[in-house]
């Protein structure tokens, strides 16, 4: 199956992602959830509404759609912004390999900094009372994955990936999910909340969705996205900046 | 004037070009300025660039501008005798939309003249490095309060329009603009800065936005924490570590607002005058570092 994975697009995609000043605020969000979490822990006892209130509160609702955001559109949209996409266009690589191999690497990435960071700081806040550390850790490895096919999507839409990505993360998920509870139905965060609410203990994780409604949505949603990248990279016209 | 009938042809010039030195008046420094800050003001609303352009900064300035409308009809037909919201609450509570903003327009102001390298042809003119800087912060501190001002207007007029008290209204709306005035210092300070730095604009636009939400969503949480466990006293000076919670201790201490801290455990006036000296301490800090950024123009 060396026709979804090439292991080149793959090595320049990583370097573009952890390369330089990117990778500073890659690591930075990670470190700050960390920071926070050893702080809150030495100034209060081991507490699960405290554990929730943190990873569900930062870490799902702010760090992942952030770092999705990052790793997600990074890996395609500075090439086409530059134009330095063409030499990659121009190689004998079909397009959709190039995107697929794309999409791995934004996932790997993106569940690296949020998922392993979440299941730390999960664990320093209450040790993994009620399983909400895996909870939450594996919520975030879901979300990654969702994210990362959505906002690599962006990136080949659109030249303004970053802001359209980030509208969709602050002011859809955030902003309207918070005022309109149908808006939180469309939201990939409460998606990947339906499936920490089935792995935690106890009723303190709350998701909007049903588990199945929402295993089907991120199952088509990601699909969908990856699809259609694929299909405008192969009529992608590389227009000058306006 | 076509060069073959350029009338007297010097003997020592083998080919005549036609190159002619320029003539007219040169309008000098102060003119130069004064152009960028309103091409600068104007770009970062759309105007004199492509209409897709224009889509982002409308919208934002619609949604920004459309529940102060809601709010003043809804206020108009029940005679309510006060507004269902402060002046000073107002931008806090579309923060999301006044950073999106910041992070949309600060990279576009500073970014494109880095990329293409346009930076030093604006330096062979005759302005100075603080010329360009001041230019551009006064552009982007005038659009976000066009963009936090117009709603409070609209507010202002509806209220006085509902023939609610002259004097009350007046008094928030002027605590209102003040409040404003500041956040729109501090968030394009901080936007420039970060903008600045990379000559990438997407890059630009995901270290403000991550800047400002990210301290935002720390603050709020440990703060959170704080209100479960008691602590007021921390609540009050958490607030310091990020760029809206800043604002909105100031205008608690100073400007008669009601905090949006968890229990409305904002500053008192003294915690406040701390507030006040980090806010413009940022500001003056961002104003110091731009100049520093392009003392060398070179990326």
């Amino acid at each position: 199956m060396s026709s979804l994975y090439h292991p080149t697009v793959a090595r320049l995609t990583y370097r573009a992602l952890l390369g330089r000043r990117r990778a500073l605020i890659l690591f930075s969000l990670p470190a700050l959830l960390l920071l926070i979490a050893v702080a809150v822990r030495l100034l209060t006892s081991a507490d699960d509404a405290t554990a929730d209130g943190i990873l569900g509160g930062f870490a799902i609702a702010t760090m992942v759609p952030l770092i999705g955001v990052i790793a997600g559109t990074g890996a395609i949209g500075p090439e086409i912004d530059d134009g330095s996409v063409l030499y990659l266009l121009a190689k004998p690589v079909k397009r959709s390999t190039i995107v697929i191999t794309k999409l791995i690497v934004a996932i790997g990435v993106t569940a690296a900094f949020s998922a392993i960071p979440t299941l730390l700081a999960g664990f320093i806040l209450n040790g993994n009372g009620h399983q909400i550390a895996i909870a939450y850790a594996v919520a975030a490895a879901v979300a990654s994955v969702a994210y990362s096919a959505i906002f690599l999507l962006l990136g080949t839409v659109t030249r303004h990936a970053v802001v359209a990505g980030l509208v969709y993360a602050l002011v859809w998920e955030a902003l309207f999910g918070s005022l309109v509870s149908g808006a939180r139905t469309l939201s990939v965060q409460q998606w990947a909340l339906a499936l920490a609410q089935k792995i935690g203990e106890g009723d303190l994780i709350t998701s909007d969705v049903a588990l199945p409604t929402a295993v089907v949505l991120l199952v088509s949603v990601t699909l969908a996205a990856t699809w259609y990248a694929g299909s405008k990279l192969r009529s992608l016209t590389v227009a000058g900046e306006e | 004037m076509p060069p073959e009938t350029v009338p007297q042809q010097r003997a020592d010039v083998i080919h005549n070009i036609g190159y002619r030195h320029y003539e007219g008046a040169r309008l000098g420094r102060a003119y130069a300025r004064r152009s960028l800050f309103s091409q600068s003001l104007r770009g970062a609303y759309g105007l004199g660039r492509s209409a897709k352009s224009k889509v982002g900064p409308m919208l934002m300035l619609a949604v920004m501008c459309l529940p102060a409308a809601i709010i003043v009809a809804v206020a108009v037909a029940t005679q309510a005798n006060k507004l269902p919201v402060e002046y000073t609450g107002y931008a806090i509570m579309l923060q999301a939309v006044i950073g999106l903003y910041t992070a949309a327009q600060a990279p576009q102001a500073v970014s494109r003249d880095l990329r293409f390298k346009t930076i030093s042809l604006y330096f062979s003119r005759p302005i100075k490095t603080v010329d360009y800087v001041v230019a551009k912060f006064a552009a982007l501190v005038s659009a976000i309060f066009f963009l936090t001002a117009l709603p409070l207007l609209i507010l202002y007029v509806g209220a006085l329009l509902a023939k609610l008290d002259f004097a009350e209204q007046t008094k928030g709306f002027a605590q209102g603009l003040v409040s404003v005035a500041l956040l729109s210092l501090l968030f394009a300070g901080l936007g420039l800065v970060l903008a600045a730095m990379t000559p990438r604009r997407g890059f630009g636009v995901a270290a403000v936005i991550a800047v400002l939400t990210i301290s935002y969503g720390a603050v709020s949480t440990v703060q959170a924490i704080a209100w479960d466990q008691g602590s007021t006293d921390a609540i009050s000076w958490l607030g310091l570590f990020s760029p809206i919670t800043l604002v909105d201790g100031v205008q608690t201490a100073f400007l008669g607002a009601t905090s949006a801290f968890p229990g409305e455990y904002g500053p008192s006036t003294g915690t406040g005058l701390v507030y006040l000296l980090v806010l413009l301490g940022l500001t003056a800090g961002s104003y110091g570092l731009l100049m520093r950024r392009y003392r060398k123009v070179g990326l």
